[in-house]
């Protein structure tokens, strides 16, 4: 039973992640390899908020949610923006730089001491107690429910809305969808905000969780075979494909040694591109757009 | 390759020749000269610095041949230097094996993950195929880690300094020369390589596979000669950093590495060996040069807790720079101030460049 939460809650985190990458991939072909960082930074950002206002966590989390959702544009606006027509290798360097800028900041400016963003924003992270003796965190609870909010904003988002529509045109084919109208400049910049709020979203809870260090990043490099299992183009294939990957994770943990779990998703990933290179949902002409 | 006016090839030995004009022999001699006569003059510091470049630049010419060539990304480097120097420690603490044991043994471990992970290239492209060598890294690492906690290495493992006949390669200044052998040899051999068939051949896939493909190329065989002889070239690197470093360790070869190498071959300029060179240079000495100009601002000492978070950023920030203001890097600027040079007063634009 331990295990089985375990695995839900690992997996809604890698959820929570991961919708940035196909987001933004899916948008403009960029992989995004600074998403970890991104993810960092908006929990640096709960942390700063937390402790200029004391302990008032409501407003902080709305606070440190809108300055990383500014932070994706700000990345897209003054960054990304330059490497649209580019060669697809070109833009992925530049994310990686831009990883390796944002973590070397983040050291300047918060340090690279461990923190606890909770004891600042006055609440705890109580365990709850399920039937059959399993044990659950407050915030694993939140990571779970944050991230059915978030997938079902998205799924319906991009069915009914105008600009879910509109970014899918953008995606689907960028000339043609420029040609009728659509800024193509606008809807990428939302891609990467809603991609830097998500995974903001994703960072601040797994600080509440587990404290906050620039080894973070780490985590969004773990979410890497998430993706590719799922479809680097497919927002629905995250959904199992997270829960696949979690799976074997917890396993590695629990029966080999927690070294193995840090890189048995990476083995999942291989097995995967041996087999189906275009992951479980994604479509198999992607492979020849990049 | 030479632009100087009034030079013109009459004989094919002459369009053979890596070294066309009077000038460049009397260029390349005079730097022979200054590389070989260097370590007799230089301080212990700057012998070492030398040794460090000599050491990234077998990495960053085989990255090179791979990326900026054949045009197949690699995000694996750090493993296969991994590979390299566990394979080297493995063999030196098990069966203390001699030096041109160990150096063969390498090359050969680093053959073979090529080949594995040259396979899924055969289908991937890209992006897929930077996935995979990424986990090419994360396997290697935890391998060696899974080592060192079985055998009671758990800080790492100590390597004796290397012995060929003789000689003990202890002295910086042998490391100098036993370095600068091995990488004139690599950067001739990566010269002739990509005039050959063989590098026309990449370049054409690096160019357009399909059309490669189209020409009778054998996409398939030359993406993996480039795999595997790229994989050769830098664990034979991870041999050479075990032995200088005396120690082996998985926090050295950290993903940061591999940015490095990647760092190193961008802002150098891809698709040349000469930009793999300038790049290493640039690349190595960047975090000393930083260092240089903040004793030089003389900054509080309390701030210098902060260093290693500003050489890190500025990393990024400089590798940033050159990719979106100059693509071409270190190399397309060098082109541009040569030509300048070379035809003053007169304006020259280069075709097609």
């Amino acid at each position: 039973m331990q295990v089985t939460i375990n695995i839900v809650v690992l997996g809604s985190l890698y959820c929570l992640i991961c919708c940035g990458y196909v987001l933004i991939y899916r948008a403009s072909r960029v992989l995004n390899l600074a998403h970890g960082e991104i993810m960092s930074l908006g929990a640096y950002f709960l942390f700063t908020v937390a402790v200029s206002f004391g302990p008032q966590p409501v407003i902080s989390f709305i606070l440190a949610v809108v300055m990383s959702l500014v932070l994706g544009l700000v990345i897209y606006q003054f960054l990304m923006k330059f490497m649209v027509g580019e060669a697809a290798f070109a833009a992925v360097l530049v994310t990686i730089a831009m990883g390796i800028l944002l973590r070397g900041l983040t050291t300047l400016i918060w340090t690279s001491q461990d923190w606890y963003p909770l004891q600042y924003l006055g609440i705890e992270n109580a365990s709850h107690t399920l039937m059959g003796g399993a044990v659950v965190s407050t915030f694993g609870l939140v990571a779970i429910f944050s991230f059915v909010v978030l997938y079902a904003a998205l799924f319906t988002g991009f069915k009914y809305t105008r600009w879910g529509l509109r970014m899918r045109a953008v995606g689907e084919n960028p000339l043609f969808a420029s040609q009728r109208g659509i800024k193509l400049h606008r809807y990428y910049a939302v891609s990467w905000a809603l991609a830097s709020f998500s995974a903001g979203a994703a960072g601040m809870i797994q600080a509440c969780d587990s404290g906050l260090n620039p080894g973070m990043f780490h985590i969004g490099l773990k979410a890497f075979p998430v993706v590719v299992v799922a479809g680097l183009d497919s927002l629905a294939g995250v959904i199992p494909a997270a829960f696949i990957v979690a799976l074997v994770e917890i396993l590695a943990i629990n029966y080999l040694s927690p070294q193995a779990s840090e890189v048995a998703p990476f083995v999942v990933l291989l097995g995967m591109l041996l087999i189906r290179p275009w992951g479980l949902f994604g479509t198999k002409e992607e492979l020849e757009r990049v | 390759m030479a632009f100087a006016s009034g030079y013109y090839k009459t004989n094919y030995f002459e369009d053979l020749c890596l070294i066309e004009t009077r000038s460049r022999y009397i260029c390349f001699f005079l730097l022979i000269a200054a590389v070989v006569f260097f370590p007799l003059v230089a301080s212990a510091f700057l012998i070492d610095l030398a040794v460090q470049v000599f050491l990234a630049l077998i990495g960053a010419v085989a990255l090179m041949l791979l990326t900026g060539y054949a045009g197949q990304i690699s995000l694996g480097h750090a493993g296969l230097v991994a590979a390299g120097a566990f394979t080297t420690a493995i063999l030196f603490k098990e069966m203390n094996a001699p030096f041109l044991v160990t150096l063969p043994a390498s090359g050969l471990m680093g053959a073979i993950l090529g080949l594995i992970f040259g396979l899924p290239s055969l289908r991937l492209k890209g992006l897929y195929l930077a996935l995979s060598t990424l986990s090419l890294h994360f396997i290697v690492i935890y391998l060696g880690a899974e080592y060192e906690t079985q055998r009671g290495f758990a800080t790492g493992i100590l390597v004796d300094p290397p012995q060929i006949g003789p000689l003990i390669i202890e002295d910086a200044r042998l490391w100098y020369y036993l370095l600068l052998i091995i990488d004139f040899l690599v950067i001739v051999f990566a010269l002739n390589l990509v005039r050959s068939k063989t590098g026309r051949a990449w370049m054409a896939i690096r160019g357009r596979d399909v059309a490669a493909e189209a020409f009778g190329i054998k996409v398939a065989r030359y993406k993996l000669i480039a795999f595997v002889l790229s994989s050769v070239l830098t664990s034979i690197t991870g041999c050479l950093f075990a032995y200088y470093r005396g120690f082996v360790s998985v926090e050295a070869f950290s993903l940061f590495m591999t940015m490095e190498f990647i760092a190193m071959i961008c802002i150098g300029g891809l698709g040349s060996i000469l930009g793999a060179v300038m790049g290493t240079i640039f690349i190595v000495i960047l975090p000393y040069l930083i260092d240089a100009s903040v004793d030089l601002l003389s900054v509080p000492a309390r701030l210098s807790t902060y260093m290693f978070a500003v050489k890190y950023s500025s990393f990024g920030l400089i590798m940033i720079i050159f990719l979106v203001l100059e693509p071409g890097g270190l190399v397309g600027i060098w082109q541009r101030l040569r030509d300048y040079f070379l035809l003053w007063p007169f304006k020259y634009k280069a075709v097609g460049r």
